[in-house]
């Protein structure tokens, strides 16, 4: 389980230059470069990917998932490209229905529990003293009591845990890291001239979260955005694989829950279940990368000198803190204004 | 006149290791002679930290050194270059030959360790033979040296003040007797009074010890009493290079004579403060002439196209300037003729 | 000192929060489940045992809110958890603790090497960039999306089942009396290799990344430079400068994720029917046992404080700054 970097930077006592960096110039530079990197962009098109099959899913499935047929458990053939269940349903079906339940709900989720966040984190950094005493205090419970047990039980005692209630749930329970980090990125922006200046000029409080605080935290709200969706699929998944959420509604975990309770290890029925965990995986490190994306928007350090490395590797340079590398070459030759001594 | 102990010959670096690096230093000559305090002087960002750093191959990443050669001679007369030592040779020599007191001490002292330990371990490293009780012992004359107790051996370093560290900073250094101590901004992150008992200190070290400084800040009139020579920085090379005194009272460069000018004297006539118009140069564009030609009130067409020598003036004084103003081929050997009045007193 | 006092009450705050969330649940959602099974119960159970569930669960509509916190309140004093419903009448507590220790020791194992290794090959990967190195992260990415209970599900299928090397469930071979002799431990520890494995190769990405950025971020630090222009010997350097430095974040997000660890590797008891807690959480769900099931919860959420205060004097011990307000 990747625990989100973004966070754990900014949290990190370091200098100005993470937070100068990536919030100085808000707005286009830093958009185009997030597009350059190479690891967002392939995260983006699984997304885009993924995206286009909740929305068309269930008009492009070659079957209806629940359709029972006699074709009983069998491997993946021309007929049914991933095999069948137990029942004889379709399983590429269920999967690509599935798609749709799964990014709804961890979508909701995000959204709420980013939200919340936003509001929580941001008014705790700006508003200090007693409230932002009693909204850390809150948040930091909620950061420390274990979220998927708590989701557990709260979806297990309510009369239906459908996909949009399980989602708001997860929403309610998943906003406090998010809070966390804006609250600690608010506290230090506050400080700075141009938020005292607006201060100063008597502009009114919710006109400087607005108009001067949020844009300059896009890029970890961004990131947090994309590390509560993540949670939000796994534990939605999780929570159909425990048997939690209805089966009626499709998604990847409920797969996985007919697979586990009707013994198909044992059956040896690879085709049931590991495709869903592999679109799982895919969209999780999809949405990894993204966030890899965002991080090293945020934090130029952690760009890799991939960029370099074949320049590297030809000029034979191993750049090594401590010990800088030493290159003559021709280069100097053509520098302009050269004097021969 | 002492012989040399660090001289640098035509250094170049480069920041960016891709198809269009920035060159920060383009071909810098200094010489630093046994005992005396060498005072590195320039505006942000000209080069002087940069100097400091890539003489001793401390440079961090982008940085690249792409020429020249840094020869250092160590206490038993041995020369050689540190570009072209190993990485054994050269961590044998770092500390023990050449050290530096680094700018921001909080940010210097590693905040896990205790004092004690920060200082002993420099020593360890090189002399692996002395018992942990010699080891405290030589720490704790070290903190007594720059006159802090010896009971702060066991302190963190987020409790002490920002004096007290800098002082710390310069125990360290100074651990192995070195004979090349280079300090990068060692004041500027103090008030004044601050100021005046370190470099008071320093000085007094220096007379005890005997180590040669190089002093890179960009308050000259702080080099003005306290370095013997005086190197002025401008763009990544080195534009004037005198006695202290000299370039005090007789600047050359006319980038020089505008830093001088820059500074109100506190004694003597009274006169308006000249300032540099202009901004500081962009060292990814700079032109083929002289670095400082757009800002300079007597440039002159040559000095546009044709980058001038650092060398000694065409008056014949034992001085380096780098000025087309002073070129003996240029203007004719010997005359003073025809230069501004500031800078031909 | 004082930095771990106020963590210690502020985890005394979070397990009042968590006990008080537990008690507010059943009453704040919208149906009533119990009351229904209790009218299934009727006759089987005392007195007693029905005036605790009618405790934990607020059935009593003519107590105000507040009487029956107070009520529930003395009830957790005296350990009382209540009467679990599939396993009647054995009380919650017992079986409670009796799933807890193997809990601790998987889960607490596992995540300690998961931690460990991560933070070891972090630092190696951090020191040394753009080498090789770099190439393992996309794999660890990969396996860091991947859910944890797949991973435990594909290593079943291809260990268990496939090979046979391992056993596909269970904590100890069945046919053994849980005891001290080796024969027994033996079997533990064979039944919990491929859960611990599956955990610790699921979990460990997260380290290895959380390491490896701190380490390039403490390695552009003054007092890395500082450590190089000493001469001292590069392994001084990389411990002794830039990983103790590092890995101070590190414990601390160590901590905080302390409770989406558990969540994980509970999911991972279901998979592989080890007898912990988690796999208590997950029969008392599939059975409606909701007394067992707030149960597991409270003890969840009250070890996983405890292992929050440990993290944190772990923390307090490594950063001086901790120890001294000023």
């Amino acid at each position: 389980m990747a625990t989100s970097t973004t966070a754990i930077e900014v949290a990190a006592p370091t200098g100005p230059d993470d937070v100068g960096t990536g919030v100085a110039r808000p707005g286009r530079r830093p958009r185009l470069l997030f597009l350059r990197n190479s690891k967002a962009l392939v995260g983006i098109a699984i997304l885009v990917l993924f995206g286009i099959l909740a929305v068309v899913g269930p008009w492009i499935a070659p079957y209806d998932p629940n359709q029972v047929s006699t074709a009983l458990l069998q491997p993946p053939s021309g007929a049914h490209w991933l095999g069948t269940d137990h029942t004889g349903r379709d399983i590429l079906s269920q999967i690509i229905v599935g798609t749709r339940g799964v990014l709804v709900v961890g979508l909701v989720a995000g959204l709420g529990a980013t939200v919340l966040g936003v509001i929580v984190g941001v008014t705790a950094g700006f508003v200090g003293g007693l409230g932002d005493e009693g909204l850390s205090a809150l948040s930091n419970v909620f950061l420390v009591i274990p979220q998927l047990p708590l989701i557990i039980i709260i979806a297990a005692q309510l009369p239906s845990a459908g996909g949009i209630t399980v989602a708001l749930v997860i929403g309610v329970t998943g906003w406090a890291w998010g809070a966390r980090v804006l609250r600690a990125q608010t506290l230090s922006l506050r400080k700075r001239d141009f938020v005292e200046a607006a201060r100063a000029t008597g502009e009114r409080t919710w006109r400087i979260v607005l108009a001067e605080v949020l844009p300059n935290l896009t890029a970890i709200i961004a990131a947090g955005f994309v590390g509560t969706v993540t949670f939000a699929v796994l534990s939605q998944v999780t929570l159909a694989f425990i048997g939690i959420t209805p089966v009626s509604e499709w998604n990847w975990g409920t797969i996985l829950f007919w697979a586990q309770n009707n013994l198909a290890l044992q059956r040896g029925a690879w085709w049931w279940f590991v495709p869903a965990g592999l679109c799982i995986a895919l969209l999780g490190m999809a949405l990894t990368l993204v966030n890899f994306g965002i991080d090293e928007l945020v934090n130029p350090r952690l760009r890799s000198t991939g960029m370099h490395a074949r320049t590297l590797r030809r000029r034979g340079i191993r750049p090594r803190v401590g010990f800088t590398p030493v290159v003559r070459d021709q280069w100097r030759a053509s520098r302009p204004g050269e004097e021969e001594r | 006149m002492s012989e040399p102990v660090l001289e640098i010959r035509d250094l170049h670096v480069d920041y960016g290791f891709g198809d269009d690096p920035t060159h920060v230093l383009r071909g810098v000559d200094l010489t630093l002679r046994r005992g005396e305090v060498l005072g590195l002087a320039g505006e942000s960002g000209c080069g002087k930290s940069t100097l400091a750093y890539a003489a001793t191959r401390l440079l961090p990443p982008p940085g690249l050194i792409t020429g020249g050669e840094v020869w250092l001679t160590d206490r038993d007369g041995r020369r050689s270059d540190v570009l072209g030592l190993t990485d054994a040779q050269l961590r044998a020599a770092r500390w023990r030959d050449v050290a530096i007191v680094f700018q921001g001490a909080m940010s210097s002292l590693n905040p896990v360790f205790r004092i004690g330990r920060q200082l002993t371990d420099g020593i360890r490293a090189h002399r692996p033979g002395l018992s942990p009780r010699d080891l405290e012992a030589r720490a704790a004359e070290l903190l007594e040296m720059v006159g802090i107790s010896a009971d702060r051996l066991r302190a963190y370093p987020h409790q002490l003040s920002g004096g007290m560290r800098q002082r710390v900073m310069i125990a360290m250094a100074l651990a192995l007797e070195p004979q090349v101590l280079l300090m990068d901004e060692p004041t500027t992150a103090l008030d004044v009074v601050m100021q005046r008992q370190i470099l008071e200190q320093i000085m007094e070290l220096r007379d005890r010890l005997g180590f040669s400084v190089v002093l890179i800040t960009h308050d000259v009139s702080l080099l003005v009493e306290v370095a013997d020579r005086i190197a002025i920085m401008y763009a990544g090379e080195i534009v004037e290079e005198a006695t202290a005194s000299e370039v005090y009272r007789r600047p050359r460069h006319p980038y020089s004579a505008g830093l001088l000018g820059s500074f109100p004297p506190l004694r003597g006539p009274r006169r308006a403060l000249s300032g540099i118009p202009g901004a500081p140069p962009d060292l990814q564009r700079l032109g083929a002439g002289c670095p400082f030609a757009p800002r300079c009130p007597h440039a002159m067409d040559v000095c546009r196209d044709v980058r001038p020598v650092l060398g000694p003036p065409r008056t014949g004084e034992v001085r380096r300037v780098a000025c087309h103003l002073h070129d003996a081929d240029l203007v004719g050997a010997g005359t003073s003729g025809g230069l501004p009045p500031e800078l031909a007193r | 000192m004082r930095f771990v006092l106020r963590r210690a009450l502020f985890y005394l705050f979070t397990a009042w929060a968590a006990i008080t969330i537990n008690f507010l649940v059943p009453r704040l959602l919208p149906g009533d489940p119990v009351t229904a099974l209790m009218g299934r119960m009727q006759g089987r159970i005392d007195s007693n045992a029905e005036q605790s569930l009618r405790v934990l669960f607020g059935l009593d509509q003519d107590m105000s809110l507040w009487d029956q916190y107070v009520h529930y309140w003395q009830m957790l004093l005296h350990g009382d958890l209540g009467l679990s419903f599939t396993h009647f009448p054995t009380p919650v507590a017992d079986i409670v603790t009796q799933a807890l220790p193997w809990t601790v020791g998987l889960v607490g194992i596992a995540t300690v090497i998961a931690f460990l290794l991560g933070t070891a090959v972090g630092t190696g990967i951090g020191w040394r960039r753009g080498t090789w190195a770099d190439s393992l992260l996309p794999i660890t990415t990969f396996f860091s999306a991947v859910p944890y209970f797949w991973l435990g599900l594909i290593a079943i299928a291809v260990f268990a089942v496939n090979l046979g090397w391992f056993p596909s469930n269970g904590s100890y071979d069945r046919g053994m009396v849980p005891s001290l002799s080796w024969e027994f431990v033996g079997s533990v520890i064979y039944y919990g290799t491929l859960p611990a494995l599956t955990i610790v190769v699921s979990s460990v990405s997260g380290w290895i990344l959380g390491m490896r950025n701190m380490m390039v971020t403490v390695s552009s630090e003054d007092y890395v430079t500082v450590a190089h222009a000493k001469g001292l010997p590069a392994r001084a350097v990389v411990v002794g400068y830039a990983a103790r430095n590092a890995i101070l974040p590190q414990v601390s997000s160590f901590a905080l994720a302390l409770g989406f660890v558990v969540g994980g590797t509970l999911v991972m008891e279901m998979v592989f029917s080890y007898q912990g807690i988690g796999y208590t959480l997950y029969q008392a769900v599939s059975t409606h046992d909701y007394p067992l099931m707030q149960g597991c919860f409270l003890v969840i959420t009250l070890s996983v404080l405890v292992a929050n205060l440990v993290a944190d004097l772990a923390y307090a011990a490594l950063d001086p700054r901790t120890r001294q307000e000023g």
